[in-house]
């Protein structure tokens, strides 16, 4: 039996509206998604030119979870991004071409060529850098919502996790401390349906993983992942929530990984049906279709959007290109710390 | 200066930092009301209240990765896990989050791990371990193991204050047992430093925590004159202070309470060879625990801890040499 709310699809123009969202907000959304889903398929074809070393990983499908919740976010609260949740690094502002370098290695990118794929974040945008562990970083933003708590202040932190992830221990102790002490601390589970080649029936066993959020003693809610708007509503409502003192709410977004697990993998395990199902409900057409139906996109404007995003993306492969192989003599350089590296936004 | 144990100097070292730094709170399981397993913190929640003194859930995972997060937001946590063995619950978060944060993604994570080690009074093989080596071994991790009762105290600030994770060892059998003059002002000892236990010409103990006492009752053993280098710190640890000592006397016997293979006994005699061999005298010569789980059993532990008696044998054997 289902325990956490079913969050309705999203709705008019007006409610929209009412959310807090404006036309133009409406239209950065669309951006943004156009830029995570772009950014990862030219990434496929740095790939396929063998200019990406290692393996390269995207979220298809996963671009209206990401950006709907990324948008809902303050600018002072931070958020632990996974690989599937490129929308988060774009709607944060992270430059497209520091993308392309990282995916590279290069030394422009965030991690200076140390880290590759999606285990990158500047810090300064509020993000912190995922590990290969997961969910090793969701206790880790309990920990950012602590200090928020410990010093009063109005912000909140955002961790994502998939639905993978929910089955190991440190999520269980980081939500666990999280209702304990009613943390500020928004959690987001990406539900793609695949962890790696396992599916859900064999990661868990109740309906909903939100349901499990009445165990720790906070609210669960499962919405449409595909449905950007009903993911921003849910994330606001429960970023409110924490930002008001009201503690943690889990928010499952339900999406299907449109792709492998990673560039080397076809997903054959997948039924095609399924992708065939989800492929139409793919959020960035879904979007496009409300936005035109609700808010009066033109082709003009599509015209123009669609032109930004080509231009942004090319400039950006190029600046990436050119920026230059990290330098084997750094390979030391801030294995530790040195009191100047506290000198950061988060460290006063 | 005052008289303090071990244990009173570990807390004097962490209030001193709470009452000067109101970014610094501590938390662990039972560190609040009850004052922590060993009662380092007892009255600290009345003092500090208890949003700077957090009772946390049994969670080692949620304790390490929370005072990382909180860390990353400015604060300097300082997280106690109950037993230094119990650190393996938390590894992930030490090892995987904390300690690449910085050389990974720029961001420095400057968190303090309590870890009450060591052995000596039947704790058994999950209440007794000195994991130091395993963590000296992950690059961006300090490890601190102070035996006395002032390094305590000014390693612990030191540790504070260190933007980096920092281990802090503190030995459970030096707790009540060794007490010292401890100065009543704030000062630091520096991380990366060894003190030179006792001076001595004939031969040399590299040692730290707990077993810097077995070595200077085993030099009481003996008919010579005996060096004790306390590293103090572990890493970083203090090269040229071991290689000094190794110039001075040729002989040298390294002795730590952590099991023999791949212990950081090893590290230690393998830098000696490569940049001392022409001083030596002798082999590098190691007395550790063996490899095998901590005993229970008092007999047993006897056995498994480097006792006065054994250390004294393998210095008449270097000094024989």
């Amino acid at each position: 039996m289902a325990i956490a709310r079913v969050a309705e699809p999203s709705g008019s123009l007006q409610e929209v509206r009412e959310w807090g969202l404006d036309r133009e907000d409406l239209l950065q959304i669309y951006r943004n998604m156009l830029i995570t889903r772009g950014v990862e398929e030219r990434g496929h074809i740095l790939y396929r030119q063998g200019k990406i070393p290692g393996s390269f990983y995207t979220g298809r499908g996963n671009e209206a979870s990401s950006v709907g919740v990324a948008m809902a976010m303050g600018a002072d609260d931070v958020g632990t991004p996974l690989h599937r949740d490129m929308g988060v690094h774009i709607t944060r502002g992270v430059e497209p071409w520091r993308i392309f370098a990282q995916y590279m290695g290069r030394a422009d990118g965030p991690t200076h060529g140390r880290d590759g794929n999606v285990h990158m974040a500047d810090s300064r945008l509020g993000l912190l850098a995922m590990v290969s562990h997961l969910p090793a970083m969701l206790p880790v933003a309990v920990g950012c919502a602590l200090a928020f708590r410990i010093r009063e202040e109005q912000r909140v932190a955002v961790a994502w996790y998939g639905e993978g992830a929910s089955a190991r221990g440190d999520t269980h102790e980081g939500m666990n401390f999280a209702g304990v002490r009613r943390l500020p601390v928004v959690f987001i589970c990406d539900n793609n349906q695949w962890a790696y080649s396992t599916p859900t029936h064999l990661e868990y066993a109740v309906e909903h993983l939100a349901d499990r959020a009445n165990a720790y003693g906070f609210d669960g809610v499962v919405v449409d992942g595909t449905d950007v708007l009903a993911v921003y509503r849910e994330a606001k409502r429960a970023i409110d929530k924490a930002r008001g003192g009201g503690g943690p709410t889990l928010i499952e977004c339900q999406t299907l990984r449109m792709e492998g697990h990673a560039v080397h993998d076809d997903a054959f395990y997948v039924p095609k049906e399924l992708f065939e199902r989800w492929a139409e409900r793919d959020p960035i057409e879904r979007f496009r279709t409300w936005l035109r139906s609700n808010a009066d996109l033109s082709d003009d404007e599509e015209e123009q959007i669609g032109a930004y995003v080509k231009k942004l993306l090319n400039d950006a492969l190029q600046k990436a290109e050119e920026s230059p192989q990290p330098d084997p003599a750094t390979l030391l350089d801030g294995v530790y710390a040195t009191p100047e590296d506290l000198d950061t936004p988060h460290h006063k | 200066m005052s008289e303090k144990t071990y244990l009173q100097a570990i807390s004097d070292g962490l209030r001193t930092e709470m009452r000067r730094d109101n970014r610094v709170f501590v938390l662990g399981e039972d560190v609040g009301v009850y004052g922590g397993a060993f009662k380092v913190t007892l009255g600290f929640q009345e003092e500090f209240g208890s949003w700077r003194v957090i009772d946390t859930p049994l969670s080692e995972t949620a304790i390490v990765a929370g005072a990382t997060g909180a860390a990353m937001m400015g604060l300097r946590p300082v997280a106690e896990m109950q037993f230094a063995d119990f650190v393996s619950c938390a590894w992930d978060h030490l090892v995987t989050v904390a300690a690449k944060q910085r050389w990974r993604a720029g961001t420095p994570v400057p968190i303090v791990l309590r870890l009450p080690s060591g052995g000596g009074f039947s704790g058994g093989p999950f209440h007794s371990q000195n994991p130091e080596s395993s963590f000296a071994h992950i690059p961006g991790l300090k490890c601190v193991c102070p035996a006395t009762p002032e390094d305590a105290k000014g390693l612990m600030i030191s540790a504070i204050e260190d933007p980096n994770p920092v281990l802090f060892f503190e030995h459970k059998h030096l707790y009540r047992r060794i007490k010292g003059e401890v100065p009543d002002e704030r000062y630091t000892t520096p991380i990366g430093k060894a003190r030179i236990h006792a001076e001595g010409d004939d031969v040399t103990v590299i040692t730290w925590g707990a077993m810097v006492y077995t070595a200077e009752e085993a030099a009481k053993m003996v008919d010579a004159s005996v060096e004790i280098v306390d590293l103090r710190t572990v890493m970083p640890w203090d090269k040229q202070a071991v290689l000094d000592s190794v110039r001075k006397t040729s002989k040298v016997l390294v002795l730590h309470e952590d099991t023999r293979t791949g212990g950081f006994g090893g590290e230690i005699a393998a830098t000696i060879a490569e940049e001392a061999f022409e001083d030596l005298d002798a082999p590098v010569k190691r007395v550790t625990a063996p490899d095998s789980p901590v005993p229970f059993s008092p007999v047993l532990e006897k056995a498994f801890i480097p006792q006065p008696d054994g250390v004294a044998k393998a210095l008449k054997e270097l000094i024989s040499y």
